[in-house]
């Protein structure tokens, strides 16, 4: 049986988890909209919904590497949960494409408020030559606050994961514009 | 039109042929034990021609670059689907994006195209034009505007006793690209699976017009991020073999590394992620830590985690000095080890190895009549690996090994992952002792009229192709970037085939085929 080699390797691995960075304030685009009382109880449990609306799955990697023993992301309360009923956070990727418009308003009225939107990588928050080079066109809308309200940008492309992380904490937040 | 050669590409060859004479050369090609790899058209009307329908087919000696011209008023050649079934969707996405006609096909429906413009619109012809929403005259506003919200795609229906369908996607429950996927099934047992793809496209092959080199290379990398150097690699190789570029030989060793290093970060990642579909969070938690381990020592030598834009025209971006070679081999040989310990447990592990064995079977025979391709082509018995067959500068002085299986299952494709992990370690670590000294970036040398270049590099996934056309005034006219997905997509239906549905994420997932790549 595996039993025996799987728990020497745990062992031997140690905790590899490291301290959590604080939230970027900077990297919030709009006004916390909740009382920072309720942003306490939220802090604690935040729920994430990943939504791909047209990126090329650089960003995605990082999210996958995210979730990763380095990062503890469940010790600090935050877990990616399957269902936009189920969260208070869309994290979204991608310069939107057409056909993927309808589903992310979908997506986004099927989250129930109060809730936050992040926007990741260059070409969800339209920056730099990237943003640029997958500006608007006959297949993409742009980036993601032409189709949804956007709390948080993180550009980077891909941003790491410690800044992504750092945008989740801001969003949900009481600090910032 | 020029057609260069140079060390990097001798295993390409071109050919000009009617476009009568398509399916005689497809099925010449077949018969030899063949393959067709990719088809693409493209609008030549600018260059006093009509359009042209080109294809990749891989033979024995290589690759053969078929070019086919087309008319300009009708463009329309036979149907290669009866003969190759992959080029079907190909054929319909050439049609969605230039207006180019498959006589004969059986499958006629749109592939890529879904709403955001109309059937009788066709970006990639030059004479298509855009402009911004709110822009006065937009013609994107009236493609637009006037079509239904929902794609109303006509999928084929199941019908009978007990038989219903489940729809997913195009947002899936996890962090995966966006697809929908359309099961009909009795009971558990899935009666057919019918992909619909095409979500993500972005538009790529109209972005690449006009783009200079430089820039050209940044896009190509974006196609499918996953793939970042596989794509700039091909892309620059089709750059420098328009322009009659030779690169630096430390350049090209470089390239090398870039690419077994992807390699090896993205098997990593899906041999974790297999461990977690069958509830070994264990597995996740181990492999996604050493993947970390490596990203960050990626940062830390090359300034990048996933080495985007090291790969540039001419040669590379970044060099590596002998300290940090020592660093990476000191990395790759304690990744072996830890690697050897995890393939111990996933192979010990009996409920893991239940989950794994007999399910999403592709066998060997329908891998080969379909045109399985990449690591699941491998994991089917198709010993297909450019690095081993055809190598480029410098695998023709690594004597790649191929891993193959012949199971066509989950198991088989962790398995060929494995042996490639180990392969690929041990790749790094022989470039590393034998990295050559010199510059690592040329200029490119100028065009003086169109010039066109292929270029065909073996990524983690599959074979990589790019073949561009550029200006006489050294900008892009046209490229087509092309992921192995194209022709991987299709089996993944075949693999599914009386599975039961809560085993279609671990199969997916064992094939982790590219949507961006693919949708373009």
């Amino acid at each position: 049986m595996a039993t025996h080699l799987l728990l020497r390797k745990i062992l031997k691995t140690g905790i590899v988890s490291e301290p959590a960075p604080a939230a970027d304030p900077d990297q919030r685009v709009r006004e916390q909209a909740l009382h920072a009382e309720i942003l306490k109880v939220f802090g604690q449990a935040v729920a994430i919904r990943h939504v791909d609306a047209g990126s090329c799955n650089g960003c995605e990697l990082e999210i996958h590497a995210l979730n990763g023993p380095h990062y503890n992301i469940e010790g600090l309360g935050v877990k990616f949960a399957a269902s936009p009923r189920h969260v208070d956070v869309l994290l979204v990727t991608g310069p939107v494409s057409r056909h993927l418009e309808t589903a992310l308003k979908r997506t986004y009225e099927a989250t129930p408020e109060p809730k936050w939107v992040v926007a990741m990588g260059d070409c969800g928050c339209g920056r730099g030559e990237i943003g640029g080079l997958f500006g608007p066109g006959y297949a993409t809308v742009g980036r993601v606050a032409e189709v949804i309200p956007v709390d948080v940008e993180v550009p980077g492309c891909p941003p790491t994961p410690t800044a992504l992380l750092q945008g989740i904490l801001a969003a949900v937040g009481g600090v910032g514009k | 039109m020029p057609n260069q050669t140079s060390a990097s590409t001798e295993a390409i060859r071109r050919r000009r042929l009617s476009a009568e004479a398509l399916p005689e050369f497809a099925r010449e090609v077949k018969d030899a034990g063949g393959q067709l790899i990719a088809l693409w058209g493209s609008d030549d009307r600018h260059l006093d021609a009509g359009f042209a329908v080109h294809a990749a087919f891989l033979t024995g000696a290589g690759l053969v670059w078929v070019d086919a011209a087309l008319a300009a008023d009708d463009p329309v050649h036979p149907d290669l689907a009866a003969i190759f079934p992959q080029a079907g969707r190909m054929q319909r996405a050439t049609f969605d994006l230039l207006g180019i006609r498959a006589a004969g096909a059986v499958d006629t429906r749109k592939w890529l195209r879904h709403n955001a413009w109309s059937e009788n619109h066709y970006p990639l012809r030059k004479d298509f034009v855009w402009q911004v929403a709110g822009a006065e005259a937009s013609p994107l506003a009236t493609h637009h505007s006037p079509l239904p919200q929902v794609d109303g795609y006509p999928f084929i229906r199941v019908e009978g006793d007990g038989v219903h369908e489940i729809p997913v996607g195009p947002i899936h429950a996890g962090t995966i690209e966006p697809g929908h996927f359309r099961f009909s099934i009795i009971g558990d047992r899935i009666l057919k699976l019918e992909e619909r793809l095409g979500y993500t496209h972005q538009g790529v092959e109209k972005r690449f017009e006009g783009l200079d080199p430089d820039q050209g290379a940044r896009l190509a990398g974006r196609v499918s991020g996953d793939s970042h150097s596989a794509f700039t690699w091909a892309y620059c190789m089709a750059v420098e073999t328009a322009t009659a570029t030779p690169v630096p030989e430390r350049a090209l060793w470089l390239r090398a590394l870039f690419l077994e290093i992807e390699r090896v970060a993205n098997h990593l990642g899906d041999l974790g992620y297999l461990g977690n579909d069958v509830a070994l969070a264990f597995g996740f938690m181990q492999f996604w830590r050493l993947k970390e381990d490596w990203l960050r020592l990626c940062a830390r030598l090359f300034g990048h985690r996933y080495l985007f834009d090291r790969i540039v025209p001419g040669g590379v971006a970044v060099d590596l000095d002998a300290a940090g070679g020592a660093e990476l081999a000191v990395l790759a040989e304690r990744m072996a080890g830890e690697v050897r310990e995890l393939k111990a447990i996933y192979d010990e592990h009996a409920g893991l190895q239940d989950r794994f064995a007999n399910t999403g079977i592709v066998r060997p025979e329908l891998a080969a009549r379909l045109g399985l391709t990449g690591l699941a082509g491998r994991a089917s018995a198709q010993a297909w690996d450019a690095r081993a067959q055809f190598p480029i500068r410098p695998y023709d002085q690594l004597d790649v090994n191929m891993a193959t299986a012949r199971r066509g299952d989950v198991l088989a494709r962790a398995e060929v992952r494995f042996a490639e992990i180990f392969e690929s370690l041990r790749l790094i670590r022989d470039i590393l002792a034998r990295l050559p000294d010199g510059p690592i970036r040329v200029k490119l040398a100028p065009t003086s009229g169109p010039a066109e270049g292929l270029g065909w590099v073996e990524g983690w996934r599959g074979e990589v192709l790019v073949a561009l056309r550029l200006n006489a005034d050294g900008r892009l006219d046209r490229a087509h970037p092309h992921d192995p997905s194209w022709r991987a997509w299709p089996l993944l239906e075949v693999g599914v085939l009386g599975n039961i549905v809560p085993d279609f994420p671990l199969i997916n997932k064992s094939f982790n085929l590219s949507y961006s790549g693919q949708d373009l």
